[in-house]
């Protein structure tokens, strides 16, 4: 799950470097321009390779951080069938970071960099996960809504002008598909449970409705990077088409379950056959870009505990495959040819 | 000795009669659990029947620089080509 606009301001490279060499940078533009793909050892200008290191490790950061959540929840998910669909859609998270981090990685940044980078706080992750999971029905909504706004945001990244970035996200999107019809599953059972679990469906949908709309980035009148971008290939659609996107699918499958959004100014909008929202609190957004959200702190804290308390399995197994290497050159004679091996 | 594991490159054959395909990358401190990791990272969903891991550093990869060298020469021998033949339309099975 992800986000598309975590832009922080004042980071952003300068498209035009001035010492590259502008026929490098028009063909780079011109196989662009007719949808060929980047390939990690293509020549590319720093700029591009700046952005998707920056996009791609702060998506890979938010699938990791976004574990937390959600992991909240498997102790105590109620049934044993729901605890083991959260399981393996929490691992599933843990495998899109893992996918993404590897796309990064043909950029030229390292793995240690980037962990260094997300426990330092220096990069960014996706601002919904800095919201806290208070009762079950969170886990419904955030698949319902949260994956439903990330698909909305991925699938556009599918054909994304980096060969690496855009194969790994046709992978995470067919992953993608379960977590949100899972979401919507949970959210259906509560609609039409007892009174009490109805009100549960309703709260959640409540907190988390409007943290899911700004999902999609500061508006396009805000959003600075979405040009080039655009001309990159990099991102497809706008922010604001995006969120518009998603509402208008997302409106009905929300009376569907007879529940309410928390929103009065929502209507149908006959002129432009969209749903238009009321005004969303950017005054929000940007608190909990800054560090500011309800779990900003204990995100980072458990991140920072989980990489702490993992440093002996890391450098145990760092030691012992140093080991075995060790024997195995011991055993082989110098001088010696290798067996002749078919491949398996 | 570094402890950061090094970078293996992936390759899954996802059922019998089909070639193993490169799905991407991980970390691994060896060859075994590299294969470990990839069964969790890769094939979650039966996308595979078999693993191959290697270290990335051990591909000897071609230079983009030097593709009009190497990939040119076959562009202008569409002889290789079975279309480049008329033969007229009476004639069946050819």
């Amino acid at each position: 799950m992800y986000t598309q606009a975590l832009d922080n301001p004042g980071s952003e490279a300068q498209p035009a470097d001035s010492g590259e060499s502008g026929g490098r940078a028009a063909r780079f533009q011109a196989r662009i321009d007719v949808d060929e793909k980047i390939e990690p050892k293509d020549w590319m200008p720093e700029a591009y390779r700046q952005t998707l290191i920056r996009q791609i490790s702060q998506h890979a950061h938010s699938e990791v951080v976004g574990m937390l959540p959600e992991g909240n929840w498997i102790t105590r998910a109620p049934s044993l069938k729901r605890k083991a669909v959260l399981i393996a859609k929490v691992q599933d998270e843990g495998g899109h970071g893992m996918y993404l981090y590897s796309a990064a990685e043909t950029l030229g940044i390292s793995r240690a960099e980037m962990f260094e980078q997300l426990l330092s706080g220096a990069a960014k992750y996706s601002s919904i996960f800095n919201y806290p999971t208070l009762s079950w029905a969170d886990i419904g909504a955030i698949g319902w809504l949260v994956d439903g706004a990330a698909i909305m945001n991925q699938i556009p990244i599918c054909r994304c002008s980096y060969g690496p970035y855009a194969r790994a996200m046709v992978r995470i999107c067919k992953e993608e598909s379960f977590h949100q019809r899972q979401g919507f599953e949970i959210m259906l059972t509560l609609a039409h449970g007892t009174p009490a679990q109805r009100a549960m469906a309703q709260d959640a949908l409540n907190r988390w409705w409007w943290p899911s709309l700004m999902m999609f980035g500061p508006s396009d009148a805000e959003s600075k990077h979405t040009a080039q971008s655009m001309r990159w290939k990099i991102k497809r659609f706008t922010n604001d088409e995006l969120r518009q996107k998603f509402i208008d699918i997302t409106v009905p499958q929300a009376q569907f379950l007879g529940l309410t959004l928390p929103d009065e100014a929502l209507r149908w909008d006959e002129a432009t056959q969209h749903f238009q929202i009321g005004p969303i609190d950017w005054s929000e957004f940007q608190a909990v870009l800054k560090g500011n959200g309800p779990c900003n702190r204990e995100r980072l804290e458990a991140r920072r505990a989980a990489h702490d308390a993992g440093r002996w399995v890391r450098e145990a197994a760092a030691a012992h495959a140093h080991k075995e290497r060790m024997r195995a050159s011991a055993a082989v004679p110098p001088g010696s040819a290798p067996e002749p091996r078919v491949a398996p | 000795m570094s402890n950061d594991w090094p970078l293996f490159e992936v390759f899954i054959r996802s059922r019998a009669g089909l070639e193993h395909k490169h799905v991407g990358s991980l970390h691994a401190a060896d060859a075994r659990m590299a294969i470990e990791h990839a069964r969790d990272v890769y094939t979650r969903r039966q996308e595979g029947v078999s693993i191959w891991v290697m270290r990335s550093a051990d591909i000897i990869a071609s230079d983009p620089q030097e593709a009009e060298a190497l990939f040119e020469p076959a562009r202008d021998k569409v002889y290789r080509h079975p279309t480049f033949y008329a033969i007229p339309e009476e004639v069946k099975n050819l």
